[in-house]
């Protein structure tokens, strides 16, 4: 579906109408990301991060694809092999350090993106299944980096494999078996090497059939906008192209300065040292911890520290781990209210930002080593994070009396709407497309 | 039915972190947390700068061949290194005839197996050869030292504040004046182990390679201080450690310079479609 003034795709070219005739897939492309698709023509950078994690998972395949080339998934060469691709490998080196510090570029956008969701609630109807699935998506690059971030069989892999498969074995009854299972073995091996690997490989393109997934249910409806209202009219919106190619070709550019930065000037900076250690199942690392991407997480994991009546410490740690990202899933419930947009929720504004503060303390205590006064901070911390969703956005939702929101787009833009009607100077200018 | 349970289950999972706040309070409130000796001690490693350590620096060749020297003189005695080839070493300035006449003349010998008769046996390295394995009889073992100074928070200026930093246990004092065997008298090193404040945990099995001045002769002048041998070697193992830092470094600036120009111009562009809107 799209708006009834939507361009429509007219191929002029022979060549295309021939091929929009038997197979219209440049007529998709066209209504997904191109003049074919009327865009409110008031976002901001905020909405820029969508294509740049679209595009972090494209550069994450193909470094990844040429990576596999070269990379050998087994426990007693694995180390060596990317040794190799660093060293003899034709731009290897760049190949690798592209790769992980993609990984970090891709969840840095990515985690932009999620927390752009929460402050305009972008989750709320009729938006609850473009959000589900990012959720999914989300779940997905995790267990996706994380399997990734063993294949070099360094010391924090081989730890942090263990750490987290670990985590399984807290189940009552079959913990441990399914531990078992999942590493077939007891501990991480050449099993679990190259079951990774062949996860690592697969889960991005599981990945990539879930975002076609989130933008053709974000098409339904269309995209939301800082205001948070609906789009009424054609003036309320411009084509995607070239206005929104144009302003994401720069944004694209940007993250690509900053990525590049990383990859060529600082490219171990968030690595850890610990993983050019080749995995030595006999010598624990001092401290454990996982990349930084997972940080908020681990404290959370780590903040249960206590056994809970009948429920051991361990158990609860993982329940509220995996509780902390399954919450994001009923969020489009929990917080119901009728406006969207933070700019108008003064009340839910102010705890959007005690969120923001509360999981960077989580992020900075999960990589922290688990000593006081970092726990005790951390059950602070998880304490908030738990009670701001479950607790909190219900309340704010119920009592909250929102400000008053601009007639529309065109009127928080212009600073007046002339009429709620199509007016003929914008129509009849379809850009230059 | 989701902001009936919602609540609940958020504040189930408050509880829970409460109580382990509060058992973690009152235990840090009653127990006192004892000091230890690696805690009070360890040194983090002494700030120094080295030519490859900005954006722009590169590595220093003549410093390279110097930490080679060092490496192969003293610490090839016990450490391998074995992510390096001999003929790596044109990389760092040694012509082809330098680099057959250093593996040839190289001390631990290839290892070869002849699968017709079962022998082992040796040979003499060929450039293509990665450094030796070395077999060390003493206690510890010595790690690999290829990536050594990826491997270790503070670098190459770990590995030079370590070289550098032996010291007399007996008498020892940090910075606040404290002595570390009146302190702790029980922290005595060990025997076959030597005390060393800038390892972790104070005592290491490697006893001080580098003990006195002039120990290596260097064939540029430089004079060998202990000092000057280990900012040398360190900064070898910086090269063998990331042997691209330099093309890495030259390959960014070109990528950056691109990517500016067209980031602004795609900011241009972008402020020329959007001119007819605002
Ligand atoms: C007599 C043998 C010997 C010589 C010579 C020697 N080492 Fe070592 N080295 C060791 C041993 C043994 C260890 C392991 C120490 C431990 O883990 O307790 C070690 C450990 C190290 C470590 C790792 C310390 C850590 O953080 O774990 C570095 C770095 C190192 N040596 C550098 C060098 C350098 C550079 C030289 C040459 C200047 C050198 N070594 C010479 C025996 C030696
Ligand atoms: C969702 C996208 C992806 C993410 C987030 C991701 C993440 C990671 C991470 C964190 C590492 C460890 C990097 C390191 O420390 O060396 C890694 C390694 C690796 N990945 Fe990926 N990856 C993705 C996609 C892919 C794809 C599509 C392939 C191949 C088809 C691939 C192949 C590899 C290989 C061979 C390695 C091992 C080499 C190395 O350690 O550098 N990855 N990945």
């Amino acid at each position: 579906m799209s708006f009834p003034w939507a361009q429509e795709y007219k191929p002029v070219n022979p060549l295309m109408r021939y091929l929009d005739e038997r197979l219209p897939l440049p007529r998709f492309v066209y209504n997904a990301v191109g003049a074919g698709y009327p865009v409110p023509r008031n976002l901001n950078y905020m909405w820029n991060f969508g294509v740049l994690a679209g595009f972090a998972l494209v550069m994450q395949i193909v470094t990844g694809i040429v990576l596999a080339m070269h990379y050998a998934a087994n426990a007693g060469v694995a180390f060596d092999s990317v040794e190799h691709i660093m060293r003899d490998v034709n731009w290897g080196w760049m190949l690798r350090y592209g790769h992980a510090n993609g990984a970090s570029m891709f969840f840095i956008v990515i985690y932009i993106h999620i927390f752009r969701g929460f402050f305009y609630s972008s989750y709320k109807a009729p938006r609850e299944m473009i959000w589900l699935l990012g959720v999914v998506i989300f779940l997905l690059v995790m267990a996706t980096a994380f399997m990734g971030y063993v294949l070099p069989w360094g010391q924090m892999s081989f730890w942090g494999a263990k750490v987290i498969t670990g985590l399984f074995s807290a189940i009552p009854f079959v913990g441990e078996p399914l531990q078992q299972w999942l590493l077939g073995g007891f501990a991480p091996d050449n099993a679990a090497l190259n079951r990774f690997f062949s996860l690592h490989f697969l889960l991005p393109f599981v990945t990539l059939g879930v975002i076609i997934l989130h933008v053709w249910a974000l098409h339904i409806p269309g995209s939301s906008n800082p205001t948070g209202i609906e789009v009424k009219t054609e003036s309320d919106t411009v084509p995607f192209h070239p206005y929104y190619t144009a302003k994401d070709g720069f944004g694209l550019g940007v993250f690509l300065i900053v990525y590049a930065s990383l990859v060529f000037f600082a490219p171990n900076l968030l690595g850890h040292p610990d993983n050019y250690i080749p995995a030595n199942p006999m010598s624990t690392p001092a401290h454990i911890v996982p990349e930084w991407y997972f940080w908020p997480f681990y404290a959370i994991l780590r903040a249960f520290t206590y056994d809970f009546f009948i429920i051991p410490a361990k158990l609860m740690g993982v329940l509220a781990m995996f509780s902390a990202i399954l919450v994001w899933f009923f969020l489009p419930w929990l917080d119901n209210g009728p406006v969207r947009s933070g700019h108008y929720r003064p009340l839910f504004r102010k705890f959007f930002y005690l969120l923001v503060i509360d999981v960077l303390v989580l992020g900075y205590c999960g990589g922290a080593p688990a000593a006081e006064p970092f726990v005790m901070i951390s059950q602070i911390a998880s304490m908030y994070y738990f009670l701001h969703f479950l607790v909190i956005l219900p309340i704010v939702a119920s009592i909250e009396k929102p400000q008053p929101l601009p007639f529309s787009i065109t009127e928080s833009v212009l600073g007046k709407d002339k009429s709620a009607v199509l007016r003929p100077e914008m129509s009849s200018t379809p850009a230059t497309a | 039915m989701v902001r009936l349970f919602g609540p609940l289950v958020g504040l189930f999972f408050a509880v829970a972190l409460f109580w382990s706040f509060g058992n973690g309070a009152y235990v840090a409130m009653t127990e006192e947390v004892p000091e230890t000796a690696e805690e009070m001690f360890h040194k983090h490693p002494e700030e120094v700068a080295f030519s490859f350590d900005s954006a722009m620096g590169t590595f220093d060749k003549r410093q390279l061949q110097r930490g080679f020297q060092v490496y192969k003189e003293v610490c090839a005695n016990c450490h391998s290194l074995k992510h390096v080839t001999f003929r790596d070493l044109a990389a760092i300035g040694y012509n082809e005839a330098e680099v057959k006449a250093i593996a040839k003349q190289w001390p631990s010998k290839a290892q070869t197996f002849d699968p017709k008769t079962g022998d082992r046996g040796e040979r003499t390295n060929l450039p293509s050869d990665p450094f030796p394995a070395v077999y060390y009889a003493g206690q510890g073992v010595p790690p690999d030292l290829s990536l050594i100074t990826k491997a270790r928070h503070g670098g190459p200026q770990y590995v030079r504040s370590l070289l550098a930093g032996y010291a007399e246990q007996e008498g020892y004092k940090n910075e606040q004046g404290i002595e570390l065997l009146k302190k702790f008298p029980d922290a005595k090193t060990p025997d076959g182990l030597y005390f060393n404040p800038y390892f972790a945990n104070l005592n290491l099995a490697m006893p001080a390679p580098l003990v006195s001045d002039g120990q290596v002769t260097y064939s540029d002048g430089t004079s060998a201080s202990v000092k000057q041998m280990s900012t040398d070697v360190s900064a070898f193992l910086a090269w063998t450690a990331e042997p691209k830092l330099d093309k890495r470094k030259q390959t960014g600036w070109a990528v950056l310079g691109f990517l500016l120009f067209a980031t602004v111009l795609a900011y241009f562009a972008k402020r020329n479609v959007w001119s007819n809107v605002h």
